[in-house]
Formats: structure tokens, C-alpha cells, sequence
């Protein structure tokens, strides 16, 4: 009996270390398929040029990194305010049974399949940009657009949840202080749940810098630095995404080191997402 | 101040429902009985979607035999078998980054280990296991509020009846933190469903059905994507895209909803 348990426990501690050995697997391989290219370019070479002809053995990526950096801040410029918004009407104003309603259907949103807001972005926001904006249409700001509603549902149920955590007692003693319920939330409730908010947007970044096919569809996918919002750019996501298929020797190489800058940076949200909730 | 942020609240939702509008009154007229069982001819300009529910179907299926007992096994251990410490530390960590990694590096990581490395080729066996990794973080969080949400009486009451710790485990809690356990299934499905940069990568794009594990097989959100960008018929791609949003919203829906039981009868 005693000795099944252990046997029990032992295979269970086992499956366990499911999760982590993936991860591990995963960061080991990457970096394996990956670093050599870094180190024959250098590194400086390697993020700091943007000259990327792989053919040719030019392997710069800066290009792709500044359009993955501006694309990810004007999704949170769009989704920030908006999911926010959300977040407190629901969490602050909305009568329980709305919230009930609305917070489920809102959460909905996380499950449409990315190739879906690509396939909407391409049928009827790109043509809008194009009639009205001017350019190819396939721009930085369509991908900041629909990256923008795609990480709503990550801010929205976040930040909800850190609104809701303030003990009532503060908005109680808030409006017995003579408070309106909108200077309750803006002065005492919003700074109570600050980060816990912050947890939230820098998930979403996170999901912003990640997503890949949204993004290949109505990004334009142009390799060089743009000069407005209105020129078509190609991320580090959608670089590996379209060359993967085709690319082989120091090309491949090339793909899986700017899979290698990905993986840094997400981890590095990753990691400070946690590292806030913990200090909490 | 207020009214602006119900009008933004409303604004999203608008979002919400003009996707699932736009694509239900474009998509829904084309799924046709003929639609679903017949395969997709000319390269899916005309034809049916049906080898690419197969494929789907396969894939999903594999990822979840593989990912279900590990993720619930994590979650009995992280619950049952541990105090918190280290290791859960670790172990909890570790499923948080997992559920944070892009699709596209898992996509990256599943053809060189599984479809290059181990030689399975672009197969629905290399799909099948990186969705696995990609679902696991799903279902060891669920699985894990699920067996926690099983009130301690019901273990203290299989000790005192004699009980080992194990059976305690497999007759009782589990069974009482099934629906849990299944609303996680259920949304790993429909992540599933959707996902496309993994399987472009791992499991190909080839339109036959396949046949063994060994087989290319082209899912249904991948076949959407291609449809779309070669831009080979409209039509169809609405049709795929009104089989793909529907199916994922009822599964999610379905799964909240036996969620939402599931907590209450234990509140």
C-alpha cells in the first residue's frame, strides 16, 4: 500500500514535469538552430542591420524588429483605452446581471481564430485605408488595428479581475468621504488595482508581438523601415512564418535566430507580468 | 465620463457582433450537407471541406490523448500530492511561460524537433504533438481549479471509510471535478480549431484525407488561410470560416456554461 503511493506519487511528479521540460525542450531547440547564425553574422550585425537578403547572406532584422515594436504599441494604443474602458464599466458600473451577460461575450472574442480577424482585416479594413488614408492599404496601421481588438479580451478579463479584487471598504469609504462614484474609481479604485492593470497590458503586448497570421494578412509584409503608419511592414513573426517553408541552410538558420529574439522578448514580458503579480 | 465609457463598452461589443454577423450571413449560405462531405476539388475553389474536417478532427483528437493525462496529472499532483514550495513554484512557472510562447515558435520548435529531427515529416503525429504542448497549460489550469473546487470533506470522508489516498483520487474527486475537467478539454478543443501557424508548419497542407498518423493532413483553419490568401474563391472561404467561428463560439460557450455550474454546486 505504502509503496504503491510512492510508486503513485513518483509518476505523477513525473507528468508533471510535462510543462517544464516542454519549455525547456523548446528554448534548447530554438537556440541550437538559431545561434550559429548569430554568431557567424555577430550579433550587432544581426539586429542592428536591415539589410535581409538571405539568399545573398545578408541577415539584418532590425527592419523587422522597429515593425514589430510599432505595431505592438499601436495595438496598445487602440486596445489600452478601449479594453480599459470596458474593464471599469463592467467591473464598476454595470448592474450584476449585465455584467453576467457582457463579460462572457466579451470574453468570446479570445476565441475567434486569428486567421478569422486577418481574413475580416483584408475584406474591409484594408480597402477602407486604401479609399480614404491612401497607400497600399496593408500597412502598420491596419495590423496595429486589428492587433489592437485581438488583445481586448486579454486586457478586458485582466483588468476586470483587478478591479474586482479592491476590498468594497475603499469605495465605501471613498463615497463617505463625499466622492462621486467616478472619483471613487479614478482616484482610490484605479491606483488600488494599478498592477493588476499593468499585469494586463503587458500580457496583451505579449499576445500582440506573438501573433503571426493576422498580421502576415494585412501587415503588407514590406522589407524595409516605415516611414509612416500608412506603409506596409513585415514583423518578426511573419518573417519566419513566410520564409519557413522554403528557407534552408544559413536561411533556416536565420529564421530560427529571429525566433530567438521573439522567444527574449516575450519571455522578458512574460517574466515582468510575473514577477508584478507576485509583488502584489 | 460615464457615458463615454459605456459607449466605448458598446463599441467593442459592436466589434463582437459584426464579426460573427459578417461572417454567418456570407458563410452560413454555403454550408450545405454537400459542403461538409464532399473534398475540396481544384485546389478548393469549388468542392466541400470535408477532408479537412478529417484532418482537423485527427489532429484535435491526437492533441488531446496526449495532452489530457499529463495536464491532469500535473494538476492532481500540484493539488494532491505537494504542499506549495519549490517545486510547485517551478511546475506552475513553467505552465504560465508554456501558455505564453507564440504559436509561431511552437511551429518553429515542432519542425525541427518532430518534423525534421525524429523524421515524422509534416504528418498529423508532428501537429498532433505540438498542439498537445500548446494545449497543456490550458488544461493543467482547469483541471487544477476544477479538483480544488472539490470540498475537503469528501476526501476526509474516503479516509475515514478507509480509503487510500488514491482511491480517494480516481473514485471520488475526480469524478466530482469531472465537468471542470472537461470544460478544459472542451476549450483546448477550440483553441485547436483555430490555430494555424503551428500546423503550417508541422502538419502541412496536403488536401487528401488522410489516412494514418504518418499523413499530411490540412485542418480546416489552415485550408481558411490559404483560400484567403490565394484569394481561390470567396465563397468557400466564408463557408469554412462560418464552420470554424461557429463551431469554436458553441464549444466555448458550452464550456462556460458547464463551468459556471460546476463552481456553483460547490459554492
Amino acid at each position: 500500500m505504502r509503496t504503491q503511493g510512492k510508486f503513485i506519487e513518483r509518476v505523477l511528479f513525473l507528468l508533471a514535469l510535462s510543462a517544464v521540460s516542454s519549455l525547456i525542450l523548446i528554448t534548447v531547440f530554438i537556440f541550437m538552430e538559431g545561434l550559429p547564425l548569430i554568431v557567424h553574422t555577430g550579433l550587432g550585425n544581426f539586429i542592428l542591420s536591415t539589410h535581409w537578403a538571405p539568399t545573398k547572406g545578408h541577415f539584418g532584422i532590425f527592419a523587422m524588429i522597429v515593425s514589430s515594436i510599432l505595431v505592438t504599441l499601436g495595438a496598445l494604443a487602440l486596445g489600452v483605452p478601449l479594453g480599459l474602458s470596458c474593464a471599469i464599466t463592467l467591473a464598476e458600473f454595470a448592474p450584476s446581471p449585465v455584467r453576467r451577460v457582457l463579460k462572457p461575450a466579451l470574453e468570446l472574442l479570445a476565441g475567434i481564430p486569428s486567421v478569422v480577424y486577418g481574413f475580416l482585416g483584408v475584406v474591409w479594413l484594408v480597402p477602407l485605408i486604401r479609399e480614404h488614408l491612401g497607400g497600399p492599404g496593408l500597412s502598420l496601421l491596419a495590423a496595429s488595428i486589428i492587433l489592437g481588438i485581438m488583445i481586448l479580451p486579454t486586457v478586458i478579463s485582466i483588468s476586470i479581475d483587478a478591479l474586482t479584487a479592491v476590498p468594497d471598504i475603499y469605495r465605501e469609504g471613498s463615497i463617505a468621504l463625499g466622492a462621486t462614484r467616478w472619483q471613487t474609481v479614478r482616484r482610490v479604485v484605479l491606483p488600488a488595482a494599478s498592477s493588476g492593470i499593468v499585469t494586463a497590458i503587458i500580457l496583451g503586448m505579449g499576445r500582440a508581438v506573438g501573433e503571426t497570421m493576422a498580421v502576415i494578412m494585412v501587415a503588407g509584409n514590406a522589407l524595409k523601415l516605415p516611414t509612416s503608419v500608412l506603409d506596409p511592414v513585415r514583423t518578426l513573426t511573419s518573417n519566419i512564418a513566410l520564409e519557413l517553408a522554403y528557407a534552408a541552410g544559413r536561411h533556416r538558420e536565420a529564421l530560427f535566430a529571429t525566433g530567438i529574439v521573439l522567444f527574449l522578448i516575450i519571455m522578458l514580458l512574460n517574466f515582468s507580468a510575473t514577477l508584478i503579480t507576485r509583488r502584489r | 465620463m460615464k457615458s463615454l465609457l459605456w459607449a466605448l463598452t458598446g463599441f467593442t461589443l459592436l466589434i463582437l457582433v459584426f464579426i460573427i454577423v459578417d461572417i454567418s450571413v456570407k458563410g452560413l449560405p454555403q454550408v450545405t450537407p454537400l459542403f461538409l462531405f464532399q473534398d475540396p476539388q481544384d485546389m478548393g475553389r469549388a468542392g466541400g471541406i470535408f477532408s479537412t474536417i478529417v484532418a482537423t478532427a485527427y489532429i484535435t483528437a491526437l492533441a488531446l490523448l496526449i495532452a489530457s493525462p499529463l495536464g491532469v496529472g500535473t494538476a492532481i499532483y500540484l493539488t494532491e500530492y505537494t504542499r506549495e514550495g519549490a517545486a510547485t513554484r517551478i511546475i506552475r512557472f513553467g505552465a504560465e511561460c508554456l501558455a505564453g510562447v507564440p504559436s509561431i515558435i511552437l511551429g518553429l520548435f515542432g519542425f525541427v524537433l518532430f518534423v525534421m529531427k525524429l523524421g515524422f515529416g509534416w504528418s498529423i503525429l508532428s501537429g498532433g504533438l505540438t498542439l498537445a504542448i500548446m494545449v497543456l497549460p490550458i488544461i493543467i489550469r482547469t483541471s487544477e481549479e476544477a479538483i480544488k473546487a472539490v470540498p475537503q470533506e469528501y476526501r476526509l470522508a474516503c479516509y475515514s471509510l478507509g480509503l487510500s489516498q488514491w482511491q480517494a483520487i480516481t473514485r471520488i474527486v475526480l469524478p466530482a471535478a469531472l465537468p471542470g475537467i472537461t470544460t478544459g478539454v472542451m476549450l483546448s478543443v477550440g483553441r485547436s480549431l483555430g490555430e494555424t501557424a503551428v500546423l503550417l508548419f508541422t502538419a502541412g497542407a496536403a488536401l487528401r484525407t488522410p489516412l494514418s498518423i504518418f499523413d499530411s493532413g490540412r485542418t480546416m483553419a489552415v485550408h481558411f488561410y490559404i483560400l484567403a490568401r490565394e484569394g481561390l474563391s470567396m465563397p468557400n472561404a466564408y463557408g469554412t470560416a462560418a464552420v470554424l467561428v461557429i463551431s469554436i463560439l458553441l464549444i466555448n460557450l458550452t464550456a462556460y456554461t458547464l463551468m459556471q455550474r460546476f463552481m456553483r454546486r460547490y459554492s
